[in-house]
């Protein structure tokens, strides 16, 4: 690790007055502190989120839950009042890394890294998430850019994220078996307007998975993906899983997310 | 109290500073004017090394010194060796190319040590490295164990990449029984190559002090003595007499710190040419790159066997990795620590193996838990159970018809086999996994539209390599006998010393128990002292399930030569002779009467050998003052554990997901000093196994890169992929050391690779390669498929 200034902020003001070119923000560190100790990424500044209260605290409204951004995955994991309106969230949550990264890890640093194997951004994506920064508020179609890229601009930090409430919804995910990321993530969301799937894990980056959304939508059924084939040309393929095995992993991930679809 | 000692599940001393972070490892030490090292590794498999250039890094701030492979040879620094000969069946000896501790001419595996930055602070060694610049002539690697021999050379002078083409057995017997053989069994195996993963990261401290030319190097080692005497010998940084080696708690090895490293041996190097104290820890990638990995085998195994079942010979080809060197114990590994053992636990009169070992440009291989053992059971179990679903037969009564029944048993191999019931054993796992219960298992599965298959494998290994005049005269160059030394204090209470040492055996409580035991002294009033060359006896550490089985005999030894001593100074005292008194339970009686003195009196008695105020104890005359005694234990044979696991796995085929759901064994360990911490060696062992057989692989690409150099691709077991294990014994006492103990550390890693294998195939039907990955089944699933549909 080289050498760093590292500041805690207490304001969104105070966070965003100190940021520059050559800063990062800080919140859980679980992937920053990793590749800042493997010498991938160094920074002038470090800017410690964690103590800023806007950034914490969940809140729930007849349609949404609105998550601070310094939350923990531990604290989304066991919060009654998101199990009750989207217990989806929950059960994504309490999946991610291993119980020390969950009581790290922060839902704020885990979309803006936009890892393509992480498991939030498809929860973002399926329940038409609206990412609230320090400057704007951002659609979660509009949000995820590509490979680890965001449209937030230097200097933007996330405040919260506001997850619409679906009718059910589910997240199954098909952990790597070295990392435990998503080797595929699918995210199953019926809402009143249609039915949302968000696989992670499979491409380059977040993506909605169109052929099952039509399926679900006329037979929103296990059955109903018996057919399914999913075109794999452009899924990923590496040494734990093919293009062609992802995309049965989609199918069978999808079964079980619509079979436990709460 | 005393009697009941052995066989006790007494808890382990030595948690309670493991989990309450007081545990002193090597890199929880810090010195008095400290520099940190930082080693500049090769980014290539292979390359020559045209020109290494530390202008720029020497004038970093904080840089201290910078060594190359240059300085290596201006100061004559010698290379690592490889500490066992194999002469080929031409009757040539083994070649092996130069090991640098730095490279100054080519780099042969990506981890490859170039220089060494040493600098104030880690940062600023680290800064210094990458202005280092080293100008590589990249040259084509040579990754594929199978195809190796057919490679270009990768050291001029060593043909075909060829270490030893290597043979054992009786090739015209083994060639007569296949002419004869109703049914000839082939199978085509490999076994993965696996990445140690010990805990504890290696590291290495060296310490010099001119004014007195002591040299002091503090590692992470199974075998300071063996670090010492080679780093003395061989690397010649230091006469063996003024150098101190320290293995302080040391987190985990697996095997991997049996010997000295590179970086051992140039920290130590360093220390001393600089004069202050260089310190070194390794990163979990420095870890992955350049530990010695295990096992990487290619293997075509052949049986021969009779219309009636009756397995009349084997025949083994093996092609062995040994990576870009000969490490210290390679050479061993997939020889006589492998074939010797591949006809397992079966009455098989013919058996012939050839081993060719091939060098490639990836991490040197070595021995990893079980060392040669896991690839001869893998083998030998997967074939009898290829050659029982060939002949329609029940895969445990195929077993069972070819299980050796008497005792001794001399193999037609190498080993005489002393003790063992491999009947008693392989029943006793039958009815703990319910045998007979699996096929109602097996339909309960189906209705849930998941596959279910069960699995055998009996194992038997020759822990506790032994005695020194045979292993020598197979090209040991070391004898391989342990040492202790039992040391009573003046007020009763016992320091043991001992040449083995624990990386998490638990042997501060095994061995208390012993002592304890023979000398009827509680465990609180013993301490087990090792891992430091300063202070005990010289020793051979801890490996191959040795500690107990040697040094553990030798504490034992040492135990009854203070008996011995205790009895002459107690006939004294109590005005007998040494031949009528007994002693038992700490006390020393005369026989039929009640007079009698303790252990503790004696040793006071010892150590004030007089008469002074109430203090009456004057010595026999004779006896030296002082109650200390050491012992060699040299044993007559190896010992030979054996035992049956049966595991039963459930799996899923829409994702092709194996999962363990049921594990028993029952092992034959002799004679049970600490059940607990046995039971404990067990589970590991079994989880390293079961890694091994699903989950890990170290995969190298077609340019030498290590693919799985993190956790993020290289899969570790976890404790969610595991059922509780049953875990059951038989006994039958070694007869090769005082203690009846066979050895327990690497059984279980031994035995379930093939028990996980063997029931996967029984689920699906097909042959699969190890890591039985999700992936690998769910093609396989799918291959099968599609074949039935096309014969449709």
């Amino acid at each position: 690790m080289k050498s760093f200034n590292y500041h805690s902020a207490s304001t969104v003001a105070e966070a965003t007055g100190l940021a520059s070119k050559a800063s990062a923000y800080l919140s859980g560190g679980m992937t920053m502190i990793p590749s800042m100790k493997m010498r991938l990424a160094s920074y002038k500044d470090v800017i410690d989120v964690k103590k800023i209260k806007q950034l914490h605290g969940i809140k729930v409204s007849s349609k949404s839950v609105t998550i601070g951004a310094a939350t923990k995955h531990a604290e989304v994991a066991q919060s009654k009042e998101i199990k009750k309106a989207i217990p989806a969230l929950c059960t994504l949550a309490g999946k991610i890394g291993d119980a020390q990264v969950r009581n790290r890890g922060t839902l704020g640093g885990s979309i803006a890294n936009n890892d393509p194997t992480a498991c939030y951004p498809s929860a973002c994506l399926a329940l038409n998430a609206i990412i609230h920064t320090s400057e704007r508020k951002i659609e979660a179609a509009k949000f995820f850019t590509g490979m680890f890229e965001t449209a937030l601009k230097k200097g933007e930090l996330i405040v919260a994220v506001e997850f619409s409430i679906p009718e059910k919804s589910s997240y199954v995910k098909f952990p790597n078996p070295a990392s435990r990321y998503a080797m595929v993530g699918v995210f199953v969301a019926k809402h009143k307007a249609g039915v949302q799937v968000a696989v992670t894990g499979a491409k380059a980056g977040i993506y909605r998975e169109k052929a099952i959304e039509q399926a679900l939508d006329k037979n929103f059924s296990e059955k109903a993906l018996d057919n399914i084939i999913i075109d794999s040309s452009d899924l990923n393929s590496d040494i734990h899983a093919s293009a062609d095995y992802r995309a049965s992993l989609i199918i069978s991930s999808a079964k079980q997310a619509v079979a436990h679809c709460k | 109290m005393a009697s009941s000692m052995i066989g006790s599940r007494v808890e382990r001393t030595e948690d309670k500073k493991f989990i309450t972070g007081k545990g002193r490892y090597t890199a929880d030490i810090t010195l008095h004017g400290q520099t940190y090292a930082f080693f500049i590794r090769s980014p290539h498999a292979r390359a020559k090394i045209k020109k290494v250039d530390i202008s720029k890094a020497l004038a970093a701030p904080g840089v201290v010194t910078i060594l190359t492979g240059q300085d290596i040879i201006k100061d004559k620094i010698g290379g690592l060796i490889a500490g066992w000969k194999i002469v080929s069946k031409d009757g040539t000896d083994m070649k092996l190319p130069a090991h640098p501790p730095l490279a100054h001419d080519q780099v042969n595996y990506v981890g490859d040590h170039v220089a060494v930055v040493i600098a104030e602070s880690l940062e600023e060694a680290r800064n210094a490295a990458e202005l280092v610049n080293v100008d590589y002539k990249v040259l084509t690697a040579v990754v594929n164990t199978a195809s190796a021999m057919t490679s270009e050379a990768i050291y001029e002078g060593i043909d075909k990449n060829l270490c030893f083409d290597w043979e054992l057995g009786d090739k015209a017997k083994t060639e007569e029984a296949f002419a004869k053989a109703d049914r000839i069994v082939h199978l085509k195996l490999n076994n993965n190559r696996l990445v140690p993963n010990a805990m504890e990261p290696r590291a290495s401290i060296g310490e010099y002090n001119s004014s007195t030319d002591d040299l002091t190097l503090y590692t992470t080692s199974q075998n300071p003595h063996l670090t010492r005497l080679v780093i003395s010998a061989f690397n010649g940084v230091h006469p063996e007499h003024k150098f101190r080696v320290v293995a302080p708690d040391v987190g985990g090895g697996f095997g991997s710190k049996i010997y000295p490293y590179a970086e051992d041996v140039v920290i130590a190097y360093a220390a001393k040419k600089i004069g202050r104290p260089v310190k070194w820890v390794c990163e979990r990638t420095d870890s992955f790159l350049s530990d010695c990995h295990g096992r990487d085998h290619v293997t075509e195994a052949e049986l021969a066997v009779r219309k009636d079942g009756i397995v009349t010979g084997l025949r083994v080809n093996t092609i062995a990795n040994l990576g870009g060197y000969g490490s210290l114990f390679a050479t061993v590994t997939p020889t006589y620590l492998y074939a010797p053992l591949i006809v397992g636990l079966y009455n098989i009169p013919a058996a012939y193996c050839n081993v060719k070992a091939v060098f490639t440009n990836t991490a040197p291989v070595d021995a990893y838990r079980g060392a040669g053992r896991p690839e001869a059971t893998y083998l030998i179990e997967r074939i009898m159970d290829q050659a029982a679903n060939e002949m329609g037969m029940d895969r445990a009564e195929f077993r069972k018809k070819n299980f050796i029944t008497a005792f001794p048993h001399q193999q037609c191999l190498v080993h005489n086999i002393d003790s063992g019931d491999y009947h008693a054993h392989f029943n006793k796992a039958l009815e703990l996994a319910d045998y007979k219960g699996f096929a109602k298992r097996k339909a309960d599965s189906a209705a849930k539209g998941k596959l279910r298959g069960i699995g055998f494998s009996t194992y038997i290994e020759a822990c506790g390599i032994a005695p020194s005049s045979v292993v020598m005269s197979i090209g040991a160059g070391v004898g391989l006998w342990e040492s202790a030394e039992v040391r009573f204090n003046a007020t009763g209470n016992i320091s043991v010393f001992t040449g083995a040492h624990s990386h998490g055996q638990g042997h501060a409580t095994t061995f208390a128990q012993i002592v304890a035991d023979k000398l009827g002294v509680p465990m609180a009033n013993i301490d087990l002292v090792h891992g430091d060359t300063d202070k005990g006896p010289f020793g051979m550490g801890t490996y191959g399930s040795r500690s107990l089985a040697v040094g553990g005999s030798a504490i034992s030894k040492a135990c009854d030569k203070i008996i011995d001593k205790g009895k002459r100074v107690a006939a004294h005292m109590l005005e007998s002779t040494p031949d009528e008194i007994d002693f038992k339970d700490g006390e020393f009686i005369v026989r039929n009467s009640n007079k009698k003195k303790t252990i503790g009196e004696i040793a006071f008695a010892c150590y004030l050998p007089g008469t002074y105020g109430e203090i009456k104890s004057p010595l026999p005359a004779g006896v030296e003052p002082g109650l200390k005694e050491t012992a060699f234990y040299d044993p007559i044979n190896f010992s030979f554990p054996s035992g049956s696991h049966v595991c039963e796995v459930e799996i899923d085929q829409d994702t092709g997901v194996t999962k363990v759901v049921k594990y028993s064994c029952v092992d034959d360990f002799g004679t049970l000093i600490n059940p607990m911490i046995v039971e404990g060696q067990v589970h590991g062992g079994l989880a390293q196994g079961i890694g091994q057989a699903l989950y890990e692989n170290a995969y190298y690409d077609e340019t030498g890169q290590l693919v799985t150099a993190s956790y993020m691709d290289y899969a570790m077991p976890r404790a969610d992929h595991f059922p509780e294990f049953k875990i059951e014994y038989t006994c039958t006492p070694a007869t090769s050391n005082p203690l009846g103990v066979k050895g327990c550390g690497e059984a279980g890693a031994i035995a379930s690779p093939p028990a996980v294998m063997n029931a996967v195939i029984d689920a699906i039907g097909t042959d699969i390669s190890m890591p039985a990955t999700s992936e690998k089944v769910w093609q396989a699933l799918r291959t099968k498929v599609k074949s039935a549909k096309k014969a449709a």
